[in-house]
């Protein structure tokens, strides 16, 4: 794994090197093409020939250009329906917190509970095994009418999506703790309460928190679409906006930010795993 | 109910026994007896008013009896009147009572159905009744049905014919909903795909895939009525599919759909992206056809009737705004931005001013392409129940005047049109034509009948 500097720095440069490469061939080939000129000038200004008037999808230039206004002012509010892109990942941010959150709640000490029991394990896999495939959008339906609020509805199906991941994770995890260290601490009379603190948890922790990783990553993913959704607010809502009048250009450069937010999720839980991770 | 009763009328007894001399209680006497003619809401306040000042100045019901026997009861009302100011009594009576809700969270489409509720934010006509409008942009019809029956949203823009199938728990919930008015007439279109610019015949359409907004749209029983009447069944031979509006362009432009039956601007959007073309304004298949309502739950106006009535007078202000021709224009420039309706000012001045790109290359000039007509005909509402009885949405028999009386709220209509000095018509049900053939809103079931295409068995 061990990559010397200089292939660092060569495939830093095979990057860079592709990425012009795309955005050229992508420049070149959305360049706006000529329109003759219309024998009836009137129809062609209704149909906005001549205008600004976004033609397929953007070039990469167009695309710097929105992004570039956006970023200037991420914070604007002109309305109900019309706020800057932070304000927007703002609130994506705190509908996937507030379900994430609440699937930790419920999912760890479940998954500790199927983990230590292989009674409850048994008799719970069933429910598991098939609420876990249900798309989360699945749910929305039902949500909305049974919840009956939109934005508690959103948090809902984050919840539910972060659920499985965590829970069948922190189970496998507590299960598969070395006999040898529960062993160990029965012999010293641990008490039960202890034993999970300081002997399971510890022990567990890697595989939780990867559940937890992937539970983010799928959280941050189903956000997009029940905003899309459910609208008023939100990045999924702000896609959804732009696509209304079709304009490409904030489409793609929202799509952009969706990454580079998932990654920075990601990335943050990653160190946090690796606070927790040991050597056997 | 006594105080109901006109107390210039020398058979009407103001005291406590009934007045007949029939019944033990007055009570008793007016189950027997009809509500007097003239009772609306206006006029029976004011007959309270009346009342309450000839009790004062008779004490005694039969004294009031004999004198106005003997008067004529028309020179015993100029002649009290002279001495009482029964008007502005009545006014005081009806003064605006202080709002229920200040707040308010309004659900609207981002379409040109809903200018005047959008306009009315802007141009501050909610502010100036003493509101506080949130407008919440949403992503389509079931969830504009869904967030009216969480009551997340307080009042909202509906396609009219939705408060009806709520109302009756058609693909919902039942819960009782009013078309407080008619948001817009006319002002939709059918457009097609490109590719299909010489198939302007219907009867090539076989297999074509369209979209309409809703199930319960006037979008869905017009394109139905417009095929059937070329031949064609459209649950058989064309596929009719519910879309958003906002995304039917990007529909079409992948090719996901020949055509729709859509609210503006995405027709006119449509022709802009050079994705399709205008193949009929709505306006050539019923002139005058309603399109949006402006709808309220039952409940909210018996919670809230003077937040309701401020409600109602800023929504038909700008309804009165947005009928002038030369009021367009500027209405086009304030609810296109990203706040509302999110598009190009020349698309929605086109819809709006009604000079616009047919997308074949004409410019078209039709200045009716879309108007803003606020009053809820019972009749549009019997005619809407026609054709869901005659697609099978409604199963079995129907009480058609009913339940357009009960959802569509003429009298209410005609008061506040009233108070603003508009023109509102005395009737509530008039004759309808589409495409040529005559609706008689009293014959509703031989109507039904008279289709040879239609589900209803």
């Amino acid at each position: 794994m061990s990559l010397g500097s200089r292939d660092f720095w060569g495939a830093a440069a095979l990057s860079l090197l592709l990425l012009v490469f795309v955005l050229g061939v992508w420049q070149i080939s959305t360049l706006p093409k000529r329109q003759g000129p219309s024998a009836n000038d009137e129809y062609a200004k209704l149909m906005g020939r001549g205008a600004k008037k976004t033609e397929g999808l953007p070039t990469p230039g167009q695309i710097g250009k929105t992004a570039w206004k956006q970023l200037a002012h991420p914070f604007y509010d002109r309305g109900s329906n019309d706020k800057g892109i932070g304000i927007q990942l703002a609130y994506s941010l705190a509908r996937v917190g507030a379900g994430y959150l609440l699937a930790i709640v419920f999912a760890v000490p479940l998954g500790f509970l199927i983990g230590m029991s292989p009674l409850m394990h048994r008799a719970l896999d069933p429910f598991i095994q098939v609420l876990k495939p249900i798309s989360p959008l699945a749910w929305m339906p039902l949500a909305l009418y049974t919840i009956k609020d939109s934005s508690v509805s959103g948090v809902f199906v984050i919840f539910i999506c972060s659920l499985w991941p965590m829970l069948i994770n922190t189970a496998h995890g507590v299960a598969s703790v070395r006999r040898d260290w529960l062993n160990v601490a029965r012999t010293l009379e641990v008490k039960p309460l202890r034993r999970a603190f300081r002997v399971i948890l510890p022990a567990a922790a890697p595989t939780i928190l990867t559940g937890m990783r992937i539970s983010m990553g799928i959280a941050w993913l189903v956000i997009v679409a029940a905003e899309m959704l459910v609208g008023g607010t939100g990045i999924g809502y702000f896609v959804w906006n732009e696509w209304n009048n079709l304009d490409l250009a904030n489409v793609i450069f929202a799509i952009l930010v969706i990454g580079v937010v998932g990654m920075a999720l990601d990335v943050a839980i990653g160190r946090l795993q690796k606070l927790v991770t040991y050597v056997d | 109910m006594s105080a109901f009763n006109n107390p210039f009328n020398p058979d009407v007894r103001l005291g406590a026994v009934c007045t007949c001399g029939m019944h033990r209680s007055q009570g008793e006497h007016d189950a027997a007896v009809e509500v007097p003619a003239d009772s609306d809401p206006e006029s029976l306040s004011g007959r309270v008013i009346q009342s309450a000042v000839m009790r004062a100045l008779f004490p005694r019901d039969a004294a009031r009896r004999r004198f106005l026997s003997a008067v004529g009861s028309s020179t015993a009302l100029a002649a009290i009147g002279s001495l009482v100011p029964f008007g502005p009594l009545e006014a005081m009576a009806q003064e605006k009572g202080a709002l229920e809700k200040k707040d308010l969270k309004i659900g609207f489409i981002p379409i040109t159905c809903a200018t005047p509720l959008i306009m009315a934010d802007p141009l501050g006509f909610y502010r100036k009744q003493g509101l506080n409008v949130t407008l919440n942009k949403t992503a389509g019809w079931a969830l504009i049905r869904d967030k009216m029956l969480n009551k997340e949203h307080d009042a909202s823009h509906f396609l009219s014919p939705m408060p009806l199938a709520i109302s009756m728990g058609l693909g919902s919930a039942a819960q009782p909903m009013n078309v407080a008015t008619i948001q817009n007439i006319n002002g939709q279109a059918i457009t097609l795909h490109v590719k299909h610019k010489d198939k302007r015949d219907p009867n090539q359409w076989k297999g074509f895939k369209f979209a309409v907004p809703f199930d319960y749209s006037m979008h869905n029983f017009l394109l139905r009525y417009y095929v059937a009447e070329h031949g064609l069944d459209p649950d058989t031979d064309i596929q009719i599919r519910v879309t958003p509006p906002p995304e039917m362009v990007a529909n079409l432009r992948a090719g996901n759909i020949d055509g729709f039956l859509g609210p503006d601007p995405f027709n006119q959007r449509a022709v802009y992206d050079e994705v399709g073309f205008i193949h009929i304004l709505s306006k050539e298949l019923w002139d005058g056809h309603p399109c949006c309502a402006f709808g309220v739950s039952d409940q909210f106006i018996k919670e809230n009737p003077n937040t309701f009535a401020a409600l109602y007078r800023a929504v038909l202000t700008s309804a009165a705004m947005a009928r002038e021709a030369r009021n367009r224009p500027l209405i086009a420039e304030v609810i296109s931005p990203p706040n509302y309706l999110n598009q190009p000012v020349t698309v929605v001045e086109q819809v709006l001013t009604g000079k616009f790109a047919d997308g074949l290359g004409n410019v078209k000039n039709v200045p009716d392409r879309a108007d803003f007509d606020p009053f809820p005909w019972q009749s549009m509402a019997v005619w809407m129940l026609t054709q869901m009885k005659r697609w099978g949405y409604i199963k079995g028999d129907v009480d058609y005047r009913q339940i357009a009386e009960k959802v569509f709220l003429a009298t209410d209509a005609r008061k506040h049109m009233a108070e603003l000095e508009m023109k509102a018509p005395p009737r509530s049900y008039a004759n309808i034509k589409v495409m040529g053939k005559e609706f008689d809103p009293a014959k509703p079931d031989a109507y039904v009948a008279s289709f040879a295409i239609r589900k209803a068995a």
